[in-house]
This record gives C-alpha cells, structure tokens and sequence, in this order.
C-alpha cells in the first residue's frame, strides 16, 4: 500500500514561502484557510443534516471523514481502481457504515435521551477508529491529486490544483443538498422531522426512516470530505476526533442547525486557524479553532446566523 | 431521605484495608497493590463525575484536563521551586476551581449539553498546551524527578504506604460527597435530575447547583492529578488526553451513573482491564472500549450498579 516517506511538497513550498512578500503570504494563509475550511463547511453540514432530524451530535462524524480518505487510497491506490469508480464506490461504503451506526448503535438504545445518544456516537467512534487502525496501521496515507501537484502561481501566493476540487466539491455538495431539501419530496419530508417529528409522523411520514436517511446522507458527505481533503494533508486512522472537533466548531459558529451558518462557520474557522498558525504559533495550530468554539459558546451561543429561539427550545 | 447503609461501607473498608496482605499470599497477584493505587485515583476523579453525569445530568469530556493541571501544577511547583508537595496540591485544587468556573459558567447557563462540547474542547486545548509550552512542562517528553510524599517525616515511599495513603483520600471523599448528597444541595441535585423545570419552579437555582458539582468534580480531579504525579514521580502529556476523558466516562457509565458505588466500581475494573486484563489485545483494546460503552449504554443504562434491580425486574416477571 502506498505508505508515504515524505509529505508532499511541503516542504517545497515552506521552502519557498520564506523568499515571497508579506501580502502574498496573508494570501497564502487566506487561500489555505478557505480550502481547510471548506472541509470543516462540509463536516458541519454533516453534524446538521443528523442534529436537525434528532438533535444528536454525532460525535462518530470524523470517523466518516477519516473512512472516506483510508477507503478511496485503498480502492485507488491499493486495488487500483480508476478515479470514476474509487470516488462513488468509497462513498457507498461509508455511507453503508453510517446507516449501520443509526441501526446498530443509535436505533437499539433503550432509554434514549439526549445524553445516552452522545455517548453512544463516542463509543461508535472509537470502535469505528479501532477498526481503521486494524486495517490500515498507524501510518498516514497518500491519495495522487486529482489533476496533479504542479502548483498555480497566483500573486505570489501557491495554490495547488486540488484547492480547486476543494471547494468546488464544496460547492457542488451545497447546491445538490438545497435542491433534496427544497425540491423533492424526501427531502421535505426531512425537514419537517427537523421542525416538528410528531407531527411529521401525524402526516405519515416514517420518521425511522428519515433518521436512518439523515445519517445516510451525512456519512456520505463525509466521505467526500475525506477523499478530497486526502491530497492535501495525508489521512490516517487517528484524524476523525480532531476533524470532529473542529467540524462542530464550525457549526457552533455558525448557528447550530443552519446550513448557510455551518459554510460560514467552516470557512471563517478554516481563515481563523491559518492565519493563527501562520502568524502566531504554528504548535498551537488544532487549538485556534477550539478557542473560537469557547468564545461562541461563551459569547453568543445561538451563533452567527443561528435563531436564539432554537438555543433555547433544543434539548441539546 | 436518601439512607446510608452503614454495613456495606465497612465492608468496602475492610476489604480495602486487608487487601495488600491477601495479594501478599497469592502468587501472580503481587502487583495488583500497585494497580490498586492507580484505581484510587482515578476513583477520585470518578466519583466527582458521577456527581455531573447522575445528578446534574452533564458530561464533561475535558476531565483529563483537570486530571492533568493537578498533575503538572504539583510537577512543575515542586521541580522548579521546591515547594512542598501539600502545598501544591492545594494550588492545584484552587487552579481547577478557578478553571472549572470560567469554563463552566458560561455553558451550564445554556440548557442542553453545550458543556460537553466546551470540556471538549478545552481538554483539547490544554492537551496541546501541555505540549507545546516545553519551557515548563517539558513538551512531549514530560517531567522527571518529581519527589514523594511525606508527612511529618513519615515518607510515603511503597507501594502499600502510597495504597494506603491513596485509599484514605478516595474514603474521605466518598463518605464526604455522601453528605453532600444527603444535604440541601443535594437535594436539590436530585430533584435537578429528576425534573430541571419541576425543581426550577420550586425556586432551585438549577445553574448554580450544576456550576458548584462542575467545580467539585475539576477539583478532585486534580487532586487525583496531583497523587498521580508524586506517585509515578513522571509525567507526560500523553496521559492526558483525550482518550483519558473518555475512558473515565466509560468508567461511569460500566458502574453506573447514579450511583457513587458504581463510580468505584467502575474505576476499579477499568484499571485492571487496561492494566492486566485487555494485554492480549494490545492497541485494539480502544475497540474493547468501544463495545463496553455501546453495550453498557444499550443494555445496562444504569451500569453494574443498576444490575441488582434489573435482575429484580426480570424475575418478578
């Protein structure tokens, strides 16, 4: 399998960053922090999708992002399957192990409540890291860039051709997900278990379903997350906690609930902790975005973009 | 009126007392004294968080923090500035309570569970800066030569000395937070846990009984912190992170939530699993782990110590 001796092209390009102007350096930090970002945007789209169909919060949402990069270098770079068939059929596995996590962990608990449901997603998390270790080591793993490595000079600012993937994936997700939830008839049904599940299941809506569905779904959008994000920063076994971590600081500040607050909440977060890095302490690089989370939750705990009346009605 | 039964506290006491000499006598068994002091302290930690999960209904997943200020605060005042060792342990105490309010006061205002996600994050970011301020912690690699205990000359300096000393803390707490709950405040905290809305309307300060056993668990666990390192005389980051907290919550949740016996219990067979049991399946034990705290949370949803009544239950049926 494609273990990795030397991380690609970083040091090349920290190499470089020392020779450029300031201003093109702020753009550097910029254009990384949007891409890193927009990987956080689409964990805490995840974290969502899940929360406002059950106000759970899937802790187990990295683990998705962690199996989406391990799965993909297995099926291209291990059993060499070409792109076009790596890409979807990574992300029906692991959207195969979010439904198990509704039906094997979520499903059968007994006295559910707000919080038995979260530690059951911590349990189902580190049982799910445990088999990734299994299977693929302690190493990290590579995935080849899908259009290459060459980087694009822009200002005197790098950009590496799969930022461009990045957030164009991004894109693509948000705007496939506002057409489900707006124009089709699952997806209605999906919003209205968010607003009111009693009432959706008056209606006849089967809510079960809708629950198993929004893990579906979230796991699927995690894995994209994790095969595009590969490329850039390696995957191994031990990543989901922390993505998870800072996927839920992206949902806080945008607003717990709102999809347009989890994109500006990911992409603000992703600025944050690259500018925070690149300018202040490198070491503490995972903690900006944590502190971010504190400030919100201490601050203006409904968020950016978030209602207050849902802070103050949701169980969570 | 929650009732005390007197008898099985004695028990417990004799059977703690008398164990480094039964482990004496069986052949295989000898380190389990040293396993048992480990057990201790941790049960001190335990015994806090069963307070915040049973009663006031919150999950902290930042613990090991304290765990870990308590730890390195002792390390780093007896190192650097020769401080006595009480002394320190009491800063550390205070530092956690100092810690614990800032941290806990802004999220136990909200309703819900912001206060798992905060402990989250916090422990994360103290785990790193344990790592990344080498200049006083010493980085990834950890502190050395952090003394022993004493007390008016006696050294604290075996196995059964530190057993000892350990298990007389884990008493004086238990016994004291079996007060607590018998008194005001904790009735208080049970009506909390039975109805947040009900006990609110009955003019219960629901946040500021959540704060003060958010308090009183950050500061046992650093005095667990604090006995860890004079203990093990190192300390390194590694012992604090993450998988710390959860392992404790996993702790709780095996003994049983509700109940201060089960967060012993709790402790107690987490330890030996980690220590003696799960070698077999080295790394993996996390998944060992795992199927615990799923299969506790599905089946068991008030621990061991729930088993009694739920074997009850069964046979009444």
């Amino acid at each position: 399998m494609g273990v990795v001796s030397s991380p690609p092209s970083l040091f090349m390009l920290k190499l470089k960053m020392e020779k450029i102007s300031l201003a093109s350096q702020l753009l550097q930090y910029l254009i990384t922090g949007l891409t890193v970002g927009s990987i956080y945007a689409m964990v805490a789209i995840g974290f969502n999708i899940i929360y406002n169909v059950t106000e759970i919060i899937n802790l187990a949402q990295g683990e998705f992002v962690m199996l989406g990069g391990l799965i993909m270098v297995f099926l291209h770079v291990a059993a060499g399957l070409p792109i076009f068939l790596a890409f979807p059929l990574t992300i029906i596995v692991v959207t195969l192990v979010g439904m198990l996590l509704d039906r094997l962990a979520i499903r059968p608990i007994r006295q559910p409540s707000v919080l038995t449901l979260i530690i059951a997603t911590i349990a189902a998390s580190i049982i799910i890291k445990g088999i990734a270790m299994f299977i693929w080591g302690k190493d990290p793993f590579d995935l080849p860039a899908f259009s290459g490595r060459s980087p694009i000079d822009f200002f005197g600012a790098v950009i590496q051709p799969q930022y461009f993937w990045v957030i164009g994936f991004l894109i693509v997700t948000v705007v496939l997900l506002t057409l489900f939830f707006e124009k089709t008839i699952i997806g209605k049904a999906m919003s209205a278990c968010a607003d009111n599940p009693d009432a959706a299941s008056l209606v006849g809506i089967n809510v079960k379903q809708m629950i198993l569905l929004s893990f579906s779904l979230s796991a699927a959008i995690g894995a994209v997350a994790g095969i595009i994000l590969t490329p850039i920063a390696l995957m191994d076994y031990n990543r989901g906690a922390m993505l998870a971590v800072k996927g839920f600081g992206a949902v806080v500040l945008g607003g717990l609930g709102s999809f347009p607050g989890a994109i500006l909440g990911g992409l603000v977060l992703g600025t944050i902790e690259s500018f925070g890095a690149g300018l202040i302490h490198s070491g503490y690089k995972d903690a900006f975005a944590l502190i971010v989370l504190l400030a919100v939750l201490f601050i203006k705990p409904s968020g950016l973009l978030g209602s207050v009346e849902i802070t103050k009605i949701k169980k969570f | 009126m929650l009732q005390i039964r007197k008898l099985p506290i004695i028990v417990f006491a004799l059977l703690i007392i008398a164990f480094p000499w039964i482990a004496r006598g069986i052949p295989g068994i000898g380190n389990y004294p040293d396993i048992m002091v480990f057990a201790g302290i941790y049960s001190l930690i335990t015994i806090g968080l069963s307070l915040l999960m049973g009663y006031a209904g919150q999950i902290s997943l930042g613990q090991a923090a304290f765990f870990g200020i308590g730890a390195y605060i002792s390390s780093i005042l007896t190192t650097k500035y020769g401080l006595n060792p009480w002394i320190c342990m009491g800063t550390g105490m205070g530092v956690a309570v100092i810690v614990a309010t800032l941290v806990g006061v802004p999220s136990l205002k909200l309703r819900g569970h912001y206060l798992a996600m905060a402990t989250l994050a916090f422990g994360i970011i103290v785990y790193i800066i344990f790592n990344e301020e080498g200049e006083w912690t010493g980085g990834p690699d950890g502190m050395i030569g952090i003394p022993g205990l004493s007390l008016f000359g006696f050294q604290f300096n075996s196995v059964e000395k530190y057993y000892y000393l350990v298990w007389f803390f884990v008493f004086a707490v238990f016994l004291f937070t079996i007060n607590i709950i018998q008194s005001r405040a904790g009735r208080a905290l049970r009506a909390i846990h039975i109805s947040e809305a009900a006990s609110n309307a009955m003019g219960v300060d629901v946040a500021r009984y959540k704060i003060m056993v958010f308090v009183y668990s950050a500061a046992l666990a650093s005095l667990a912190g604090s006995l860890y390192a004079h203990y093990l005389n190192f300390i390194n980051p590694s012992t604090f992170d993450l998988f710390f907290s959860i392992k404790l919550l996993i702790m709780i949740a095996l003994g049983g939530m509700h109940d201060i016996w089960g967060a012993i219990f709790g402790a107690l067979l987490i330890t030996f699993l980690s220590f003696e049991w799960l070698h077999f399946f080295e790394e993996f034990e996390v998944i060992v782990y795992g199927l615990i705290l799923l299969g506790v949370t599905m089946f068991l949803p008030h621990g061991l110590a729930g088993l009694p009544d739920m074997v009850k239950d069964w046979l009444r049926k």
